[in-house]
């Protein structure tokens, strides 16, 4: 289990799709069954490698999606238009097809079901897919953490999980679910439409006294956003932990 | 360079680490040898559009590790770090 520091060699592992789940126009969840997988805290991430038919290999880091769950593994990838790996994994791969991993990887972005703090999620854009693997997590495991996602993305064709996240929210009175549209708000949205700011983070997020753990995920410009907004508001930048994934937009 | 987003951090040196060493490094602390800041490697910058991948110090920019990988080979540069701190189990 990824809780041991000692880890050994990480070795690739056939997994095989199970099933595929549009979640938005661009974004799909792949359903894996990868045997004798070790399992995963959430947070972590897999390295996927596709191998062309003359020898050419590369490969690319995807977020779990998914609680732990024996075999039961899933990814949710967002599909990037000059992609050289998410366009096959999005649009050509089906239900039975092998699919070549390799984790759980890493070892830090990781939310542990024992962590008593109020624990603050704020994700842009894919960004919130490891979030949903910590709440996933969360309920699985009937953790007791209030949470709070707070999460970013540019409109309703881009929000991945909605109906699960309405469903938890409005089930479960220690998480509290608030969506930032940065571009356009679906009919009826009353609140604002733009970027995440200074005073919408501060009202959305646990005050610092709270002293929360802090999870941000998403595309490098919204997490150094978010991080600075943090830390500036007070909270303990001990208490943050970030993953960017580069330059890709929100 | 650092002024653009062309850069991701540390988590993603991750699983190429993990070809190296049998401990995940990314949660290992490193004090930077320029400015001092003491931080895990996750949270340094990290540059991969290179041939190889270069982790900065995100409060100096000072190179702190260097990772390269060839045919059946890799080459990692910890020039940079003055040192890493790592978590092991008292019985492994």
């Amino acid at each position: 289990m990824a809780r041991a520091a000692v880890l050994g060699r990480l070795s690739w592992r056939a997994a095989q799709v199970r099933q595929v789940r549009d979640e938005s126009a661009t974004a799909r969840t792949l359903v894996l069954e990868v045997p004798s997988w070790p399992g995963h805290l959430p947070g972590q991430h897999v390295d996927v490698r596709l191998t062309a038919e003359d020898g050419y290999s590369t490969q690319r880091s995807y977020s779990i999606a998914s609680a732990p769950d024996g075999a039961r593994v899933e990814l949710t990838v967002e599909r990037l238009e000059d992609g050289e790996v998410s366009p096959y994994l999005t649009d050509v791969l089906q239900p039975g097809d092998p699919l070549e991993l390799r984790g759980p990887i890493g070892g830090w972005f990781v939310w542990r079901p024992e962590e008593p703090a109020p624990t603050l999620l704020t994700g842009g854009g894919s960004g919130v897919v490891p979030l949903m693997a910590m709440i996933r997590t969360r309920i699985a495991r009937g953790s007791g953490t209030p949470m709070r996602l707070i999460y970013s993305t540019r409109g309703p064709d881009t929000l991945l999980y909605h109906e699960e996240l309405q469903r938890l929210g409005d089930q479960d009175p220690a998480l509290r679910v608030d969506l930032v549209y940065t571009r356009r708000a679906p009919t009826g949205w009353e609140g604002k439409v733009g970027r995440l700011g200074a005073a919408q983070l501060a009202a959305l997020a646990w005050p610092p006294a709270d002293r929360p753990a802090s999870f941000v995920c998403g595309p490098t410009s919204f997490v150094e956003a978010v991080a600075n907004l943090l830390i500036d508001q007070g909270h303990d930048p001990q208490r943050i932990k970030t993953e960017r994934f580069g330059p890709s937009g929100s | 360079m650092t002024e653009s987003n062309l850069w991701t951090d540390g988590n993603a040196l991750a699983g190429p680490l993990q070809d190296v060493f049998s401990v995940d490094v990314t949660a290992a602390t490193a004090r930077c040898a320029n400015c001092g800041r003491v931080g895990t490697i996750a949270e340094t910058r990290l540059f991969d559009h290179a041939p190889g991948m270069v982790a900065r110090c995100p409060t100096c920019d000072q190179v702190m590790l260097r990772l390269v990988r060839g045919p059946g080979r890799a080459w990692l540069d910890l020039r940079g770090l003055t040192y890493l701190q790592v978590a092991v189990p008292d019985d492994a």
